[in-house]
């Protein structure tokens, strides 16, 4: 289990690699990313993404052993970005290690469920026409009752 | 004395990230209720509770969480990670 929340860049093939990499306990390893996404406009100038440092490591380390003890799970891994980010630019990844895909499939979508709206994350979008808090969407909030 | 601290548009609209509270409030609402005495800019934060989530010693809590031997206290909107 692990947790990283860091400012740089992070590489996704190296960190999913070196993820799945010697395992033979594990038949099935899922990988979820998390990209910033331009306006509908295209006039997204940049994002920042605030967080609570101290309580987001412990928050994202509760969810991660919540998800071992529901599923089947070998290792799972959260890296989470914060900071200036771009269209574009990975702002978070998810990697769960289980015998079989059932596992790691539904214990990846509720790592992403959990970590959405009970991560103490905020993001703020810059574009041409000004800055906006990014408003939390019910449909998150929903999500979290089918767990 | 308790750290208090703001993100997101609550930092932005009280204007400062963190301070140091004195304060005898037994919850978490009896708090809000002595800032919000204190200036327009704490009122306007805090005028609509249920937009607001807070955190007690890093942990999410209610409005009615009781401070007694609480060090910290976070206020912030709902949480827009991933």
């Amino acid at each position: 289990m692990t947790v990283r929340v860091q400012e740089q860049a992070f590489d996704l093939g190296a960190e999913v690699q070196a993820f799945a990499f010697g395992r033979d306990d594990a038949g099935a390893v899922v990988n979820f990313t998390g990209i910033v996404r331009n306006t509908p406009d295209g006039d997204l100038e940049r994002m920042e993404m605030e967080h609570y440092p101290g309580m987001t490591e412990n928050a994202l380390k509760g969810i991660e052993a919540e998800a071992m003890k529901r599923w089947n799970l070998k290792d799972c891994l959260i890296i989470h970005r914060y900071g200036t980010l771009r269209p574009g630019d990975l702002i978070m990844m998810v990697a769960t290690a289980s015998p079989h895909r059932g596992d790691a499939f539904e214990a990846a979508m509720f790592l992403m469920d959990y970590l959405k709206s009970r991560a103490p994350f905020w993001k703020k979008e810059y574009t041409t026409d000004g800055a906006e808090w990014v408003a939390a969407k019910h449909e998150d909030e929903d999500a979290l009752t089918k767990w | 004395m308790i750290d208090v601290l703001y993100f997101a548009w609550v930092r932005e609209r009280i204007g400062l990230p963190k301070e140091q509270v004195e304060t005898s409030a037994a919850t978490v609402a009896e708090l809000v209720e002595e800032l919000k005495a204190r200036e327009e800019r704490y009122a306007a934060a805090f005028e609509d509770v249920s937009a607001l989530r807070v955190a007690v010693d890093q942990e999410l809590t209610d409005f009615d969480a009781p401070l007694a031997g609480v060090r910290e206290v976070a206020f912030f909107p709902p949480m827009t990670g991933g």
